[in-house]
């Protein structure tokens, strides 16, 4: 293993403005180190040398002639949903196999316009629906701590890649925990934006009122670094927020004088390990030693949060994933008798039970008869999770808690009970319905195996979230670390 | 209306039975109308122009590629609400977009952006002659794409192939209540409102190019009851003259099967052109489920009530208004008042002339008559000028035309062109008398057919009149001639 491989944003740009390495070097050091592990984690679907040569060369154009950032020639991967132009983007699905977009989503966009370097695409479930990356179209994706273990997910590839040193940093997308919980279960820093912060062009959506980009790092700091860069009003996304681009703001202030709320629903979520429950307390504890206030906070809703989240974040995909039809990009089955036969057969074909599954539940609860029940009853949930944390919020600057109830699972030991899957987010899904910036970041270990702490803050108030998880990062000394591998 | 049942309020000033019928006729309409903007309804894609290469206007957005956001049209709501304005229709604070979700390959992303539960605007009217026609709602959506069959239809076809030029151009639905009593009244609907629309400048409403489209919806009941009936609803209408027919047609066939004792069928019915008849389309029985819900792309929308007091304000007068004001103030017949209403270029330039020239009534046939017809408009000065040369006997209606022809082709003004070409009408009686005389001696056989009988070779010898003198007016030589072989 090499040492370029293990450095941080910080770090490797000490270097490189130093010209101690050039951006090829420090490039090739991860192609290098991907070609030894990625065949035990599985972490890539694609490579993209086109892309990686030419930009290591420009960016170190750009550190000769000392025009470089801080993002410049840093090496990035990219989950298969964002889409990159000219590069095969499938969402991890059958159905868009081959499909190269015409055009960059913005936020991949604004990290090469800051420097960074794709080496490739990363695994995820199919559409980011799932908790474990073993709904990949493609193949299961590895923990690097525990091969036998799933990454978590959808953003697993992503996680994986970072924790196993294969990429510095790596872009996910966040619609019910699909960052945090993967980053907590391989023992990485993973933040989930505010709504709104980070725009969503590009992102091959899923549940468009939930879906955030943001980024894996192995710091807390070049999480914000990578979320600084991409965050920002974006014309081409109605949803993205003109707000001050202030993230790291305050950022080493410390927790001293903070109030952090400590949810009583949170720690007594259906399938806790106690090995979670004990390093995040730990956590807690080490945050109230270094100066800040524990409080006890509630969020009453909590339980009706996953029946919410399960009817929304379906009835939107059912509608998002209408135009994988087989007839402007993708598979399409062709020997057909009519139009209905070729959509059924070629959704039948593309899509995999999950996806299939929550198309179906979607649209069930999205039909005339039905929607009051379900859709609206949902929305109504939705506004009063909000409430509660609007509530909770009053009481405390930000809210801490585990990521996920359980450590990595073993690859196969959920597949057949999707409920037991879906459990793996109720501690995150809140973050989304309530559209607020969320962090996880590593705890120490239960078992051998990375614990996650999240950190919970306000909408806008990503500031407050990388304070906390700085001050912790900093009071216990834990560090992410590259997982050791063959 | 002496009714128990609320629902089905019958429309304002029901016309009286006329003798012998038994049916009345219902009608509401739903048009749309393709608002004057520069760019489609959600990305920077050009309108385009009718017979533009099929796929020629399009770009990821309008394509329906994945990741792909919409943005609204600022322009397309400016046009909706100034319509809305001018049907005097209410604007609610708040208004969002919906999704309609079908799934058709003219439709990229399987569903239509439109407006379900709060459109734009609610509850105006449209004043025709003596009439009012309530206004329901008026809302915006997108357009779909347009699919070349390979054979019959969708369903039977061995190929077909899609054009998305159109997918994404901007519509306003324009939908009244059932108020419309008579192919007459549903043209003159129809017609009203191309008028208001351009006169507003809020479309060009040119229904041969598709940017006005009438939805008639149809159904007949006794006179005397005030239950609606079954409605049929007639699509592929285009043009003022199909509408008539296609209700006059639809009209006659549901009269002809209730009166054999059938029933009528709820569906969708085309009009051919070629044969004249309306022909089934789809049958409505099975109601198809569109699971609207609120789009999530696009955040609801608040309307600025300043900016929407700006538009109210800058609304130019209304065609109403502005016939009721030509026959007041230029003592106008309502006819000639109704005609040049109906172009606000034409009302502008006959206000104008007819300041200047002070003969109103002369203007306005001048207007109707002549500039009408025209391809290029003349300056208000320079018809002025015209009108009272001829008015005065100055020179002759045939050199008027000649005069304002060159005039507004840059030859001058009128008067010049009079002094210049030294024109002048001759109206000596001696001079015509010999000019008759001459055409009269020079030309026996149309003579002899004219005293045979053959009233219409009279506008020959005047013809040959006026070529021997160009100066000599039309009236006079036919007075004389019909006096001289009578």
């Amino acid at each position: 293993m090499s040492e370029l491989t293990e450095l941080t944003i910080a770090e490797a740009a000490r270097l490189l403005r130093l010209h101690s390495i050039s951006a090829t070097e420090l490039v090739s050091a991860h192609v290098e180190h991907i070609a030894r592990v990625d065949p035990q984690v599985k972490a890539f679907l694609r490579f993209t040398p086109e892309l990686y040569e030419k930009q290591a060369e420009e960016a170190d154009r750009k550190l000769k002639s000392e025009e470089g950032g801080l993002l410049t020639g840093i090496p990035l991967a990219v989950k298969d949903v964002l889409c990159v132009q000219g590069v095969e983007t499938t969402a991890g699905s059958q159905i868009l196999r081959g499909f190269k977009p015409p055009y960059t989503g913005t936020a991949v966009a604004r990290l090469f316009d800051a420097g960074a370097v794709m080496l490739g695409v990363t695994n995820c479930d199919e559409f980011a629906m799932g908790s474990s990356t073993e709904n990949s179209g493609y193949f299961p994706t590895h923990n690097p701590w525990d091969l036998d273990r799933v990454p978590g997910g959808s953003s697993g590839g992503s996680a994986a890649a970072v924790a196993a040193g294969e990429a510095m940093i790596a872009l996910g997308t966040d619609t019910g925990g699909s960052i945090r919980q993967p980053a907590a279960v391989c023992g990485v820093v993973g933040m989930k934006p505010t709504y709104g912060r980070v725009s969503r062009y590009g992102l091959i959506a899923f549940a468009s009122s939930l879906d955030q980009i943001g980024p894996f790092a192995r710091s807390v700091e070049d999480a914000a670094l990578v979320l600084e860069a991409m965050a920002g009003h974006d014309p081409l996304d109605a949803t993205s927020s003109d707000r001050p681009n202030d993230v790291r703001r305050d950022f080493d202030k410390g927790v001293k004088g903070m109030r952090l709320g400590v949810p009583r629903e949170y720690s007594e979520v259906e399938g806790m390990e106690p090995g979670v429950n004990a390093a995040v307390r730990e956590a807690i504890k080490a945050l109230e030693k270094a100066g800040a206030e524990i409080v006890d906070v509630t969020l009453p809703h909590t339980d009706y949060g996953l029946a919410a989240y399960y009817i929304i974040a379906p009835a939107e995909c059912s509608s998002n994933l209408a135009r994988f039809d087989g007839v402007k990009y993708g598979m399409s089955v062709q020997d057909v008798d009519n139009i209905t036969d070729m959509y059924m057969r070629t959704r039948r074909q593309g899509f995999g039970t999950e996806v299939r599954r929550r198309i179906m539940l979607g649209t069930y609860a999205l039909s005339s008869g039905y929607y009051d029940a379900y859709y609206l009853k949902a929305q109504k949930v939705r506004t009063l999770i909000k409430r509660d944390f609007d509530d909770a919020f009053s009481k405390c600057d930000a809210i801490v808690s585990a990521t996920s109830p359980v450590v990595a699972f073993p690859i196969g030991s959920r597949t057949e009970d999707p409920l037991s899957m879906y459990l793996c987010d109720v501690l995150t899904l809140g973050g989304n319905l309530a559209g607020l910036p969320g962090i996880s970041v590593p705890c120490g270990m239960s078992a051998g195996l990375p614990v996650g702490l999240q950190v919970l803050a306000p909408q806008w108030r990503e500031d407050v979230a990388l304070r906390v998880a700085r001050a912790y990062e900093v009071a216990s000394g834990v560090k992410a670390e590259v997982a050791a591998l063959g | 209306m002496g009714s128990s049942n609320p629902p089905t309020r019958a429309a304002p000033d029901l016309p009286a039975r006329r003798g012998g019928e038994k049916w009345e006729v219902v009608i509401g309409m739903e048009v749309h109308v393709q608002p004057r903007t520069r760019t489609k309804m959600f990305c920077g894609c050009a309108i385009g122009q009718l017979g533009d290469p099929p796929n020629s206007n399009v770009c990821e957005v309008c394509m329906g590629m994945p990741g792909v956001l919409p943005v609204i049209n600022k322009a397309a709501v400016e046009a909706c609400l100034k319509t809305a304005l001018a049907l005097s229709c209410e604007i609610p604070k708040h208004t969002k977009f919906d999704r309609k979700n079908y799934m058709y390959p003219d439709l990229p992303k399987g569903y239509q952006i439109s407006q379900y539960d709060l459109p734009m605007s609610v509850n105006g009217v449209l004043e025709l002659d003596g009439r009012r026609v309530r206004i329901r709602r008026v809302h915006l959506e997108e357009d779909t794409g347009k699919l070349i069959h390979a054979g019959d239809k969708l369903h039977k076809a061995w190929e077909s192939f899609v054009d998305l030029n159109r997918a994404g151009v901007p519509l306003m639905e324009i939908v009244s209540e059932p108020d419309i009593r008579s192919a007459d009244e549903a043209r003159d609907y129809a017609q009203a409102l191309r008028t208001l629309l351009r006169t507003i400048g809020a479309s060009e409403a040119e229904m041969e190019k598709g940017q006005l489209r009438a939805e008639p919806n149809i159904s007949i009941r006794r006179y005397g009851t005030d239950d609606l009936g079954v409605k049929t609803e007639l699509k592929n209408i285009n043009s003022f003259r199909a509408l008539h027919r296609a209700i006059e047609f639809e009209v006659a066939r549901q009269i002809e099967v209730m009166e054999a004792g059938g029933t009528v069928v709820q569906e969708t019915r085309g009009w051919s052109e070629a044969e004249q008849r309306t022909f089934s389309q789809r049958s409505k029985e099975f109601a198809e489920d569109y699971r609207y819900f609120p789009e999530p792309d696009l955040p609801p929308l608040e309307l600025d009530r300043a900016w929407i007091e700006d538009l109210r304000s800058g609304l130019p007068e209304l065609p109403g208004s502005r016939r009721a004001r030509l026959v007041s103030e230029y003592g106008l017949p309502a006819a000639d008042a109704a005609t040049i209403a109906a172009d606000r270029d034409l009302a502008d330039l006959f206000e104008a002339a007819a300041r200047a020239s002070g003969d109103s009534k002369r203007t306005a046939n001048w207007v109707i008559g002549e500039v009408a017809h025209s391809e290029k408009p003349p300056t208000p000065d320079h018809l002025a000028q015209v009108v009272t040369l001829v008015g005065t006997g100055r020179i002759t209606r045939e050199q008027g035309r000649e005069v304002l022809a060159e005039a507004t082709n840059g030859g001058g003004s009128p008067s010049e062109i009079v002094a210049r070409r030294g024109l002048a009408q001759v109206s000596d009686p001696a001079a015509v008398r010999a000019a008759v005389e001459a055409v009269i001696a020079e030309n026996t056989k149309a003579v002899q057919d004219y005293r045979a009988g053959k009233v219409r070779v009279l506008d020959f010898l005047v013809a040959q009149v006026l070529k021997r003198d160009r100066q000599i007016d039309r009236s006079l030589a036919n007075d004389l001639l019909k006096e001289l072989l009578g």
